[in-house]
Protein backbone atom coordinates (compact mmCIF):
# COMPACT_ATOMS: atom_id res chain seq x y z
CA UNK A 1 0.00 0.00 0.00
CA UNK A 2 2.53 2.58 -1.15
CA UNK A 3 -0.03 5.33 -1.28
CA UNK A 4 -0.63 5.01 2.48
CA UNK A 5 3.08 5.07 3.32
CA UNK A 6 4.01 7.93 1.01
CA UNK A 7 3.61 11.47 2.24
CA UNK A 8 1.71 13.19 -0.58
CA UNK A 9 0.91 16.91 -0.71
CA UNK A 10 -2.03 18.14 1.41
CA UNK A 11 -2.03 14.77 3.12
CA UNK A 12 -3.50 16.23 6.31
CA UNK A 13 -6.86 16.56 4.62
CA UNK A 14 -6.56 14.70 1.31
CA UNK A 15 -5.91 11.03 2.02
CA UNK A 16 -5.58 9.96 -1.60
CA UNK A 17 -6.21 10.90 -5.23
CA UNK A 18 -7.49 8.50 -7.82
CA UNK A 19 -8.13 8.61 -11.58
CA UNK A 20 -9.81 5.79 -13.43
CA UNK A 21 -10.46 5.22 -17.13
CA UNK A 22 -13.12 3.00 -18.68
CA UNK A 23 -12.24 1.35 -22.00
CA UNK A 24 -13.89 -1.29 -24.16
CA UNK A 25 -12.80 -3.51 -27.00
CA UNK A 26 -14.33 -3.33 -30.42
CA UNK A 27 -15.87 -6.60 -31.55
CA UNK A 28 -16.75 -8.02 -28.13
CA UNK A 29 -20.05 -7.55 -26.30
CA UNK A 30 -19.68 -5.54 -23.08
CA UNK A 31 -19.10 -7.79 -20.02
CA UNK A 32 -22.58 -7.33 -18.53
CA UNK A 33 -24.27 -8.46 -21.76
CA UNK A 34 -21.72 -10.98 -23.06
CA UNK A 35 -22.22 -14.73 -22.65
CA UNK A 36 -19.78 -16.51 -20.36
CA UNK A 37 -17.68 -17.90 -23.23
CA UNK A 38 -17.38 -14.48 -24.88
CA UNK A 39 -16.35 -12.94 -21.57
CA UNK A 40 -13.68 -15.60 -21.20
CA UNK A 41 -12.45 -14.93 -24.74
CA UNK A 42 -12.15 -11.17 -24.18
CA UNK A 43 -10.42 -11.83 -20.84
CA UNK A 44 -7.90 -14.11 -22.54
CA UNK A 45 -7.23 -11.33 -25.04
CA UNK A 46 -6.74 -8.59 -22.45
CA UNK A 47 -5.14 -10.17 -19.38
CA UNK A 48 -1.70 -11.05 -20.88
CA UNK A 49 -1.49 -7.63 -22.54
CA UNK A 50 -2.30 -5.80 -19.29
CA UNK A 51 0.30 -7.88 -17.42
CA UNK A 52 2.98 -6.89 -19.93
CA UNK A 53 2.53 -3.12 -19.63
CA UNK A 54 5.89 -1.81 -18.24
CA UNK A 55 4.13 -0.04 -15.32
CA UNK A 56 2.65 -3.37 -14.22
CA UNK A 57 5.97 -5.21 -13.81
CA UNK A 58 5.89 -7.63 -10.89
CA UNK A 59 2.12 -7.40 -10.85
CA UNK A 60 -0.39 -9.53 -9.02
CA UNK A 61 -2.81 -10.95 -11.58
CA UNK A 62 -5.72 -13.26 -10.83
CA UNK A 63 -9.05 -14.27 -12.28
CA UNK A 64 -11.96 -13.46 -9.98
CA UNK A 65 -13.04 -17.12 -9.72
CA UNK A 66 -9.61 -18.00 -8.30
CA UNK A 67 -9.93 -15.60 -5.36
CA UNK A 68 -11.68 -16.37 -2.08
CA UNK A 69 -14.52 -14.13 -0.90
CA UNK A 70 -12.20 -12.87 1.85
CA UNK A 71 -9.39 -11.97 -0.58
CA UNK A 72 -11.85 -10.10 -2.78
CA UNK A 73 -13.09 -8.14 0.22
CA UNK A 74 -9.49 -7.26 1.14
CA UNK A 75 -9.07 -5.80 -2.37
CA UNK A 76 -12.26 -3.75 -1.93
CA UNK A 77 -11.07 -2.42 1.42
CA UNK A 78 -7.80 -1.39 -0.22
CA UNK A 79 -9.75 0.47 -2.92
CA UNK A 80 -8.24 -1.74 -5.63
CA UNK A 81 -11.51 -3.22 -6.90
CA UNK A 82 -15.14 -2.11 -6.72
CA UNK A 83 -17.75 -3.93 -4.69
CA UNK A 84 -19.36 -4.87 -8.01
CA UNK A 85 -16.15 -6.44 -9.23
CA UNK A 86 -15.83 -8.46 -6.01
CA UNK A 87 -19.10 -10.17 -7.01
CA UNK A 88 -17.64 -11.36 -10.35
CA UNK A 89 -16.31 -14.84 -11.00
CA UNK A 90 -15.43 -16.66 -14.24
CA UNK A 91 -14.45 -14.32 -17.08
CA UNK A 92 -13.25 -11.40 -14.93
CA UNK A 93 -9.85 -10.59 -13.47
CA UNK A 94 -7.81 -8.08 -11.51
CA UNK A 95 -4.24 -6.98 -12.24
CA UNK A 96 -2.45 -4.84 -9.62
CA UNK A 97 1.12 -3.53 -9.77
CA UNK A 98 3.48 -4.45 -6.93
CA UNK A 99 3.15 -1.04 -5.23
CA UNK A 100 -0.65 -1.24 -5.35
CA UNK A 101 -0.78 2.16 -7.05
CA UNK A 102 -2.20 0.92 -10.36
CA UNK A 103 -5.11 -1.51 -10.60
CA UNK A 104 -6.83 -2.80 -13.72
CA UNK A 105 -10.20 -4.51 -13.40
CA UNK A 106 -10.90 -6.68 -16.42
CA UNK A 107 -14.54 -7.27 -17.32
CA UNK A 108 -16.20 -5.24 -14.62
CA UNK A 109 -19.00 -3.15 -16.17
CA UNK A 110 -16.62 -2.26 -19.00
CA UNK A 111 -13.92 -4.44 -20.51
CA UNK A 112 -11.25 -2.39 -18.76
CA UNK A 113 -11.46 -0.18 -15.71
CA UNK A 114 -7.98 1.03 -14.83
CA UNK A 115 -7.03 3.32 -11.98
CA UNK A 116 -4.00 5.07 -10.57
CA UNK A 117 -3.94 5.79 -6.85
CA UNK A 118 -1.67 8.41 -5.23
CA UNK A 119 -1.08 9.67 -1.73
CA UNK A 120 -2.46 13.14 -0.91
CA UNK A 121 -3.65 15.60 -3.53
CA UNK A 122 -1.98 14.43 -6.74
CA UNK A 123 -4.79 14.29 -9.27
CA UNK A 124 -2.63 15.52 -12.14
CA UNK A 125 0.12 13.04 -11.52
CA UNK A 126 -2.40 10.18 -11.07
CA UNK A 127 -3.91 11.18 -14.41
CA UNK A 128 -0.51 11.13 -16.10
CA UNK A 129 0.18 7.63 -14.81
CA UNK A 130 -3.09 6.13 -15.99
CA UNK A 131 -3.02 8.07 -19.27
CA UNK A 132 0.34 6.44 -20.04
CA UNK A 133 -0.96 2.96 -19.17
CA UNK A 134 -3.97 3.63 -21.42
CA UNK A 135 -1.75 4.71 -24.33
CA UNK A 136 0.39 1.61 -23.94
CA UNK A 137 -2.66 -0.67 -23.92
CA UNK A 138 -4.11 1.12 -26.91
CA UNK A 139 -1.17 0.07 -29.04
CA UNK A 140 -2.05 -3.58 -28.49
CA UNK A 141 -5.83 -3.45 -28.12
CA UNK A 142 -8.48 -2.08 -30.46
CA UNK A 143 -10.56 0.25 -28.26
CA UNK A 144 -14.15 1.14 -29.15
CA UNK A 145 -13.97 4.83 -30.00
CA UNK A 146 -16.18 7.22 -31.91
CA UNK A 147 -14.83 10.61 -33.04
CA UNK A 148 -18.12 12.19 -32.00
CA UNK A 149 -18.81 10.40 -28.70
CA UNK A 150 -15.31 9.42 -27.63
CA UNK A 151 -14.61 6.17 -25.79
CA UNK A 152 -17.75 4.03 -25.89
CA UNK A 153 -18.80 2.57 -22.57
CA UNK A 154 -21.55 0.26 -21.33
CA UNK A 155 -23.25 3.07 -19.40
CA UNK A 156 -24.02 6.43 -21.03
CA UNK A 157 -22.83 8.19 -17.86
CA UNK A 158 -19.23 7.22 -18.68
CA UNK A 159 -19.07 7.80 -22.43
CA UNK A 160 -16.52 10.29 -23.79
CA UNK A 161 -13.38 10.40 -21.71
CA UNK A 162 -14.45 7.38 -19.64
CA UNK A 163 -12.63 9.17 -16.85
CA UNK A 164 -13.61 9.49 -13.22
CA UNK A 165 -11.20 11.44 -11.03
CA UNK A 166 -11.69 11.52 -7.29
CA UNK A 167 -10.09 12.71 -4.09
CA UNK A 168 -10.66 11.14 -0.68
CA UNK A 169 -11.01 13.88 1.90
CA UNK A 170 -10.96 13.76 5.69
CA UNK A 171 -13.33 16.50 6.86
CA UNK A 172 -13.97 16.09 10.59
CA UNK A 173 -14.22 19.81 11.40
CA UNK A 174 -16.80 20.37 8.67
CA UNK A 175 -18.84 17.52 10.14
CA UNK A 176 -18.40 18.73 13.75
CA UNK A 177 -19.42 22.26 12.79
CA UNK A 178 -22.31 20.93 10.70
CA UNK A 179 -21.15 22.62 7.50
CA UNK A 180 -20.75 19.44 5.52
CA UNK A 181 -24.23 19.39 3.98
CA UNK A 182 -23.75 22.89 2.61
CA UNK A 183 -20.52 21.76 0.99
CA UNK A 184 -22.13 18.66 -0.50
CA UNK A 185 -24.87 20.80 -2.01
CA UNK A 186 -22.50 23.44 -3.37
CA UNK A 187 -20.23 20.81 -4.89
CA UNK A 188 -23.23 19.10 -6.50
CA UNK A 189 -24.11 22.30 -8.31
CA UNK A 190 -20.64 22.34 -9.86
CA UNK A 191 -21.24 19.01 -11.58
CA UNK A 192 -19.21 17.12 -9.00
CA UNK A 193 -20.43 14.29 -6.76
CA UNK A 194 -19.74 13.64 -3.08
CA UNK A 195 -19.83 10.03 -1.91
CA UNK A 196 -18.90 7.91 1.09
CA UNK A 197 -15.70 5.98 1.70
CA UNK A 198 -16.37 3.10 -0.68
CA UNK A 199 -18.06 4.99 -3.49
CA UNK A 200 -21.63 5.26 -4.65
CA UNK A 201 -24.27 4.69 -2.00
CA UNK A 202 -21.84 4.15 0.86
CA UNK A 203 -21.74 5.85 4.23
CA UNK A 204 -19.18 8.54 5.02
CA UNK A 205 -17.48 6.54 7.78
CA UNK A 206 -14.75 8.24 9.76
CA UNK A 207 -15.62 11.64 8.27
CA UNK A 208 -14.09 10.52 4.98
CA UNK A 209 -15.71 11.76 1.77
CA UNK A 210 -14.98 11.11 -1.87
CA UNK A 211 -15.46 13.92 -4.33
CA UNK A 212 -15.43 13.19 -8.05
CA UNK A 213 -16.47 14.50 -11.46
CA UNK A 214 -19.91 13.46 -12.67
CA UNK A 215 -19.69 14.20 -16.38
CA UNK A 216 -17.43 12.64 -18.99
CA UNK A 217 -18.55 14.25 -22.23
CA UNK A 218 -17.81 17.72 -23.61
CA UNK A 219 -14.79 18.51 -21.47
CA UNK A 220 -11.13 17.58 -21.83
CA UNK A 221 -9.56 15.26 -19.27
CA UNK A 222 -7.10 17.92 -18.15
CA UNK A 223 -9.91 20.46 -17.71
CA UNK A 224 -11.90 18.07 -15.54
CA UNK A 225 -8.83 17.40 -13.39
CA UNK A 226 -8.10 21.11 -13.11
CA UNK A 227 -11.67 21.88 -12.08
CA UNK A 228 -11.77 19.10 -9.48
CA UNK A 229 -8.37 20.19 -8.16
CA UNK A 230 -9.60 23.76 -7.67
CA UNK A 231 -12.71 22.64 -5.82
CA UNK A 232 -10.69 20.30 -3.59
CA UNK A 233 -8.32 23.18 -2.72
CA UNK A 234 -11.32 25.27 -1.75
CA UNK A 235 -12.73 22.51 0.42
CA UNK A 236 -9.32 22.17 2.11
CA UNK A 237 -9.43 25.87 2.91
CA UNK A 238 -12.94 25.54 4.35
CA UNK A 239 -11.90 22.56 6.48
CA UNK A 240 -8.84 24.43 7.74
CA UNK A 241 -10.96 27.45 8.62
CA UNK A 242 -13.49 25.24 10.35
CA UNK A 243 -10.68 23.74 12.42
CA UNK A 244 -9.30 27.15 13.39
CA UNK A 245 -12.80 28.27 14.25
CA UNK A 246 -13.43 25.21 16.40
CA UNK A 247 -10.15 25.74 18.23
CA UNK A 248 -10.91 29.39 18.84
CA UNK A 249 -14.47 28.95 19.97
CA UNK A 250 -14.70 25.41 21.28
CA UNK A 251 -11.16 24.31 22.10
CA UNK A 252 -12.27 22.37 25.16
CA UNK A 253 -14.83 20.46 23.18
CA UNK A 254 -12.27 19.54 20.52
CA UNK A 255 -9.66 18.42 23.07
CA UNK A 256 -12.33 16.52 24.95
CA UNK A 257 -13.44 14.63 21.84
CA UNK A 258 -9.88 13.82 20.78
CA UNK A 259 -8.92 12.78 24.32
CA UNK A 260 -11.96 10.54 24.68
CA UNK A 261 -11.31 8.93 21.32
CA UNK A 262 -7.72 8.25 22.37
CA UNK A 263 -8.93 6.88 25.70
CA UNK A 264 -11.37 4.45 24.13
CA UNK A 265 -9.03 3.32 21.35
CA UNK A 266 -6.19 2.58 23.77
CA UNK A 267 -8.35 0.83 26.38
CA UNK A 268 -11.17 -0.96 24.59
CA UNK A 269 -11.31 -4.75 24.26
CA UNK A 270 -14.12 -4.94 21.72
CA UNK A 271 -14.86 -2.51 18.91
CA UNK A 272 -16.85 -2.64 15.68
CA UNK A 273 -15.39 -1.11 12.52
CA UNK A 274 -17.76 1.85 12.45
CA UNK A 275 -16.81 2.95 15.96
CA UNK A 276 -13.13 2.39 15.15
CA UNK A 277 -13.33 4.56 12.02
CA UNK A 278 -15.05 7.40 13.83
CA UNK A 279 -12.64 7.38 16.77
CA UNK A 280 -9.58 7.04 14.51
CA UNK A 281 -10.87 10.03 12.58
CA UNK A 282 -10.79 12.16 15.75
CA UNK A 283 -7.22 11.06 16.60
CA UNK A 284 -6.24 11.85 13.00
CA UNK A 285 -7.61 15.37 13.45
CA UNK A 286 -5.84 15.59 16.82
CA UNK A 287 -2.57 14.82 15.01
CA UNK A 288 -3.21 17.65 12.55
CA UNK A 289 -3.79 19.97 15.51
CA UNK A 290 -0.44 18.98 17.01
CA UNK A 291 -1.77 16.86 19.88
CA UNK A 292 0.13 13.79 18.69
CA UNK A 293 3.54 13.46 17.03
CA UNK A 294 3.49 13.98 13.22
CA UNK A 295 4.15 10.30 12.38
CA UNK A 296 0.86 9.35 13.99
CA UNK A 297 -1.14 10.14 10.90
CA UNK A 298 0.39 7.30 8.91
CA UNK A 299 -0.36 4.84 11.69
CA UNK A 300 -3.96 6.04 11.75
CA UNK A 301 -4.31 5.84 7.95
CA UNK A 302 -2.99 2.28 8.03
CA UNK A 303 -5.44 1.44 10.82
CA UNK A 304 -8.28 2.91 8.73
CA UNK A 305 -7.67 0.01 6.35
CA UNK A 306 -6.34 -2.68 8.70
CA UNK A 307 -9.41 -2.43 10.97
CA UNK A 308 -11.83 -3.17 8.11
CA UNK A 309 -13.56 -6.55 8.51
CA UNK A 310 -11.69 -8.51 5.83
CA UNK A 311 -8.32 -7.11 6.88
CA UNK A 312 -8.87 -8.11 10.51
CA UNK A 313 -9.58 -11.66 9.37
CA UNK A 314 -6.59 -11.62 7.02
CA UNK A 315 -4.34 -10.53 9.91
CA UNK A 316 -5.74 -13.28 12.14
CA UNK A 317 -5.42 -15.72 9.22
CA UNK A 318 -8.88 -17.13 9.74
CA UNK A 319 -12.54 -16.47 9.20
CA UNK A 320 -14.10 -14.75 12.21
CA UNK A 321 -17.62 -13.96 13.34
CA UNK A 322 -18.52 -10.30 13.79
CA UNK A 323 -18.07 -10.59 17.57
CA UNK A 324 -14.67 -12.25 17.20
CA UNK A 325 -13.63 -9.56 14.75
CA UNK A 326 -14.54 -6.84 17.26
CA UNK A 327 -12.21 -8.43 19.83
CA UNK A 328 -9.32 -8.82 17.36
CA UNK A 329 -9.85 -5.29 16.06
CA UNK A 330 -9.62 -3.80 19.57
CA UNK A 331 -6.45 -5.84 20.25
CA UNK A 332 -4.89 -4.64 17.01
CA UNK A 333 -5.67 -0.98 17.73
CA UNK A 334 -4.42 -1.16 21.34
CA UNK A 335 -1.16 -2.73 20.20
CA UNK A 336 -0.56 -0.23 17.41
CA UNK A 337 -1.37 2.78 19.59
CA UNK A 338 0.60 1.57 22.64
CA UNK A 339 3.56 3.76 21.73
CA UNK A 340 1.40 6.80 21.28
CA UNK A 341 1.72 9.32 24.12
CA UNK A 342 -1.42 10.84 25.62
CA UNK A 343 -2.70 13.87 23.71
CA UNK A 344 -1.02 17.10 24.72
CA UNK A 345 2.04 15.43 26.25
CA UNK A 346 4.06 15.82 23.11
CA UNK A 347 2.53 18.77 21.33
CA UNK A 348 0.13 21.57 21.98
CA UNK A 349 -1.02 22.02 25.50
CA UNK A 350 -4.76 21.82 25.98
CA UNK A 351 -6.36 25.18 26.80
CA UNK A 352 -5.53 26.14 30.38
CA UNK A 353 -8.58 28.19 31.42
CA UNK A 354 -10.19 27.01 34.65
CA UNK A 355 -13.60 28.27 33.69
CA UNK A 356 -15.66 25.85 31.64
CA UNK A 357 -16.15 27.26 28.20
CA UNK A 358 -19.47 27.94 26.68
CA UNK A 359 -19.65 25.02 24.25
CA UNK B 1 -46.38 21.35 -23.68
CA UNK B 2 -47.34 22.19 -20.10
CA UNK B 3 -45.25 22.00 -16.92
CA UNK B 4 -45.20 18.60 -15.16
CA UNK B 5 -45.27 20.22 -11.73
CA UNK B 6 -47.78 23.08 -11.77
CA UNK B 7 -49.67 21.72 -14.81
CA UNK B 8 -50.42 25.34 -15.78
CA UNK B 9 -47.56 27.27 -17.32
CA UNK B 10 -45.81 26.43 -20.59
CA UNK B 11 -42.82 24.14 -20.12
CA UNK B 12 -39.55 25.66 -21.31
CA UNK B 13 -37.05 23.48 -19.43
CA UNK B 14 -36.78 19.91 -20.76
CA UNK B 15 -34.74 17.30 -18.92
CA UNK B 16 -33.89 13.69 -19.64
CA UNK B 17 -31.88 11.22 -17.56
CA UNK B 18 -31.46 7.48 -17.24
CA UNK B 19 -32.38 6.44 -13.73
CA UNK B 20 -32.15 2.77 -12.86
CA UNK B 21 -32.36 1.90 -16.49
CA UNK B 22 -35.45 3.99 -17.16
CA UNK B 23 -35.38 7.03 -19.36
CA UNK B 24 -37.03 9.81 -17.41
CA UNK B 25 -38.21 13.00 -19.06
CA UNK B 26 -39.52 16.05 -17.32
CA UNK B 27 -40.82 19.26 -18.77
CA UNK B 28 -40.91 22.23 -16.44
CA UNK B 29 -41.86 25.89 -16.59
CA UNK B 30 -39.26 28.51 -15.65
CA UNK B 31 -40.56 29.22 -12.09
CA UNK B 32 -41.00 25.52 -11.18
CA UNK B 33 -37.52 24.71 -12.53
CA UNK B 34 -36.07 27.46 -10.37
CA UNK B 35 -37.98 26.38 -7.28
CA UNK B 36 -36.63 22.84 -7.71
CA UNK B 37 -33.09 24.17 -7.93
CA UNK B 38 -32.57 23.31 -11.58
CA UNK B 39 -29.83 25.55 -12.89
CA UNK B 40 -27.32 23.33 -14.53
CA UNK B 41 -28.93 20.23 -15.95
CA UNK B 42 -25.71 18.26 -15.64
CA UNK B 43 -25.13 19.10 -12.01
CA UNK B 44 -28.15 17.70 -10.23
CA UNK B 45 -29.99 14.46 -9.99
CA UNK B 46 -33.22 14.17 -11.85
CA UNK B 47 -34.10 11.26 -9.58
CA UNK B 48 -34.05 13.61 -6.59
CA UNK B 49 -36.07 16.22 -8.39
CA UNK B 50 -38.58 13.64 -9.52
CA UNK B 51 -39.06 12.43 -5.94
CA UNK B 52 -42.79 13.12 -5.72
CA UNK B 53 -43.94 12.63 -9.27
CA UNK B 54 -41.56 10.00 -10.58
CA UNK B 55 -44.13 7.37 -11.59
CA UNK B 56 -46.07 9.80 -13.75
CA UNK B 57 -42.96 11.12 -15.45
CA UNK B 58 -41.60 7.62 -16.03
CA UNK B 59 -44.89 6.58 -17.56
CA UNK B 60 -44.93 9.53 -19.93
CA UNK B 61 -41.38 8.70 -20.92
CA UNK B 62 -42.28 5.21 -22.02
CA UNK B 63 -45.15 6.46 -24.15
CA UNK B 64 -44.40 8.60 -27.20
CA UNK B 65 -41.31 8.50 -29.37
CA UNK B 66 -39.07 6.13 -27.41
CA UNK B 67 -41.68 3.40 -27.55
CA UNK B 68 -43.37 3.75 -30.92
CA UNK B 69 -40.48 4.48 -33.28
CA UNK B 70 -37.63 2.37 -32.05
CA UNK B 71 -39.16 -0.23 -29.75
CA UNK B 72 -38.52 -2.99 -32.25
CA UNK B 73 -34.95 -2.03 -33.04
CA UNK B 74 -32.35 -4.61 -32.02
CA UNK B 75 -28.59 -4.33 -32.26
CA UNK B 76 -27.38 -6.39 -35.26
CA UNK B 77 -24.11 -7.17 -33.47
CA UNK B 78 -25.11 -8.21 -29.96
CA UNK B 79 -28.89 -8.65 -30.20
CA UNK B 80 -29.77 -6.13 -27.49
CA UNK B 81 -33.24 -4.62 -27.97
CA UNK B 82 -34.46 -1.17 -27.01
CA UNK B 83 -36.48 -2.80 -24.22
CA UNK B 84 -33.34 -4.54 -22.90
CA UNK B 85 -31.48 -1.25 -22.85
CA UNK B 86 -34.30 0.45 -20.99
CA UNK B 87 -34.41 -2.33 -18.45
CA UNK B 88 -30.65 -2.51 -17.74
CA UNK B 89 -29.61 1.05 -18.57
CA UNK B 90 -26.40 -0.30 -20.14
CA UNK B 91 -25.54 -0.94 -23.77
CA UNK B 92 -24.65 -4.44 -24.96
CA UNK B 93 -21.71 -3.58 -27.22
CA UNK B 94 -19.98 -0.70 -28.98
CA UNK B 95 -22.31 -1.08 -31.98
CA UNK B 96 -25.35 -0.38 -29.74
CA UNK B 97 -24.26 3.27 -29.61
CA UNK B 98 -24.95 3.39 -33.35
CA UNK B 99 -28.06 1.20 -33.23
CA UNK B 100 -29.79 3.24 -30.54
CA UNK B 101 -28.41 6.63 -31.58
CA UNK B 102 -31.91 8.07 -32.16
CA UNK B 103 -32.86 10.28 -29.27
CA UNK B 104 -29.51 9.79 -27.57
CA UNK B 105 -28.29 13.37 -28.03
CA UNK B 106 -30.76 15.06 -25.65
CA UNK B 107 -30.15 12.33 -23.09
CA UNK B 108 -26.39 12.87 -23.27
CA UNK B 109 -26.79 16.64 -23.15
CA UNK B 110 -28.86 16.36 -19.99
CA UNK B 111 -26.35 13.99 -18.44
CA UNK B 112 -23.13 15.70 -19.52
CA UNK B 113 -21.85 19.08 -20.58
CA UNK B 114 -22.57 18.42 -24.26
CA UNK B 115 -23.10 15.53 -26.65
CA UNK B 116 -19.66 15.80 -28.22
CA UNK B 117 -16.31 14.35 -27.14
CA UNK B 118 -13.39 16.79 -27.07
CA UNK B 119 -10.96 14.76 -24.96
CA UNK B 120 -8.29 12.17 -25.73
CA UNK B 121 -8.24 10.47 -29.12
CA UNK B 122 -6.43 7.13 -29.39
CA UNK B 123 -3.38 7.22 -31.69
CA UNK B 124 -4.92 4.87 -34.25
CA UNK B 125 -8.17 6.82 -34.42
CA UNK B 126 -6.26 10.11 -34.62
CA UNK B 127 -4.46 8.77 -37.70
CA UNK B 128 -7.77 7.84 -39.33
CA UNK B 129 -9.35 11.16 -38.45
CA UNK B 130 -6.50 13.14 -39.99
CA UNK B 131 -6.65 11.11 -43.23
CA UNK B 132 -10.43 11.44 -43.43
CA UNK B 133 -10.10 15.18 -43.09
CA UNK B 134 -7.46 15.24 -45.80
CA UNK B 135 -9.69 13.21 -48.14
CA UNK B 136 -12.60 15.56 -47.45
CA UNK B 137 -10.46 18.59 -48.35
CA UNK B 138 -9.17 16.98 -51.55
CA UNK B 139 -12.70 15.94 -52.56
CA UNK B 140 -13.85 19.54 -52.23
CA UNK B 141 -10.96 20.66 -54.42
CA UNK B 142 -11.78 17.91 -56.91
CA UNK B 143 -15.36 19.14 -57.22
CA UNK B 144 -14.09 22.68 -57.80
CA UNK B 145 -11.64 21.48 -60.46
CA UNK B 146 -14.39 19.56 -62.28
CA UNK B 147 -16.72 22.55 -62.18
CA UNK B 148 -13.88 24.72 -63.58
CA UNK B 149 -13.25 22.09 -66.28
CA UNK B 150 -9.63 21.75 -65.10
CA UNK B 151 -9.47 18.07 -65.93
CA UNK B 152 -5.74 17.65 -65.56
CA UNK B 153 -5.86 18.97 -61.99
CA UNK B 154 -8.95 16.85 -61.33
CA UNK B 155 -7.15 13.68 -62.42
CA UNK B 156 -4.22 14.51 -60.16
CA UNK B 157 -6.56 15.14 -57.20
CA UNK B 158 -8.43 11.89 -57.89
CA UNK B 159 -5.15 9.93 -57.76
CA UNK B 160 -4.15 11.69 -54.59
CA UNK B 161 -7.48 10.81 -52.96
CA UNK B 162 -7.04 7.18 -54.01
CA UNK B 163 -3.61 6.99 -52.45
CA UNK B 164 -4.95 8.39 -49.13
CA UNK B 165 -7.82 5.93 -49.24
CA UNK B 166 -5.34 3.10 -49.70
CA UNK B 167 -3.47 4.32 -46.59
CA UNK B 168 -6.73 4.34 -44.68
CA UNK B 169 -7.34 0.71 -45.61
CA UNK B 170 -3.88 -0.28 -44.37
CA UNK B 171 -4.45 1.56 -41.09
Amino acid sequence: MDWVEEEGPQRKIVMSSRVRMARNLRGFAFPGWAKKTERQRSLETMQPIVEKVPEMSGCFSATMDSLSALDKQVLVERHLISREHAAKNVGSAIVVNDRETIAVMINEEDHLRMQALKSGLQLKSAFKVIDKVDSELEEKLDFAFSPRLGYLTACPTNVGTGMRASAMLHLPAMVLSEQINQVIQAVGKLGLAVRGLYGEGTEALGNVFQISNQTTLGEKETEVIERLNKVVLQIIEHEENARINLLEKKARLVYDQVGRAYGILTNAYAMNSKEAMNLLSLVRMGTDLGLFPPGTQRVIDELFILTQPAHVQKTMEKKLTAEERDLSRADLIRTRLKELARPGETGLEPPAGGEPENV
Amino acid sequence: MICDICKKADATVHLTQIVEGKILKVDLCEPCAKSKGVQDAAGFSLAELLGGFAPAAAASATSEETQSESANVSCPTCGMSQADFKKIGRFGCAQCWETFSDGLAPLLKAMHKSDRHIGKVPGKAAHTLVINEKIQLLSDELQKAIRGEKYEAAARLRDEIRSWEAKLKVA
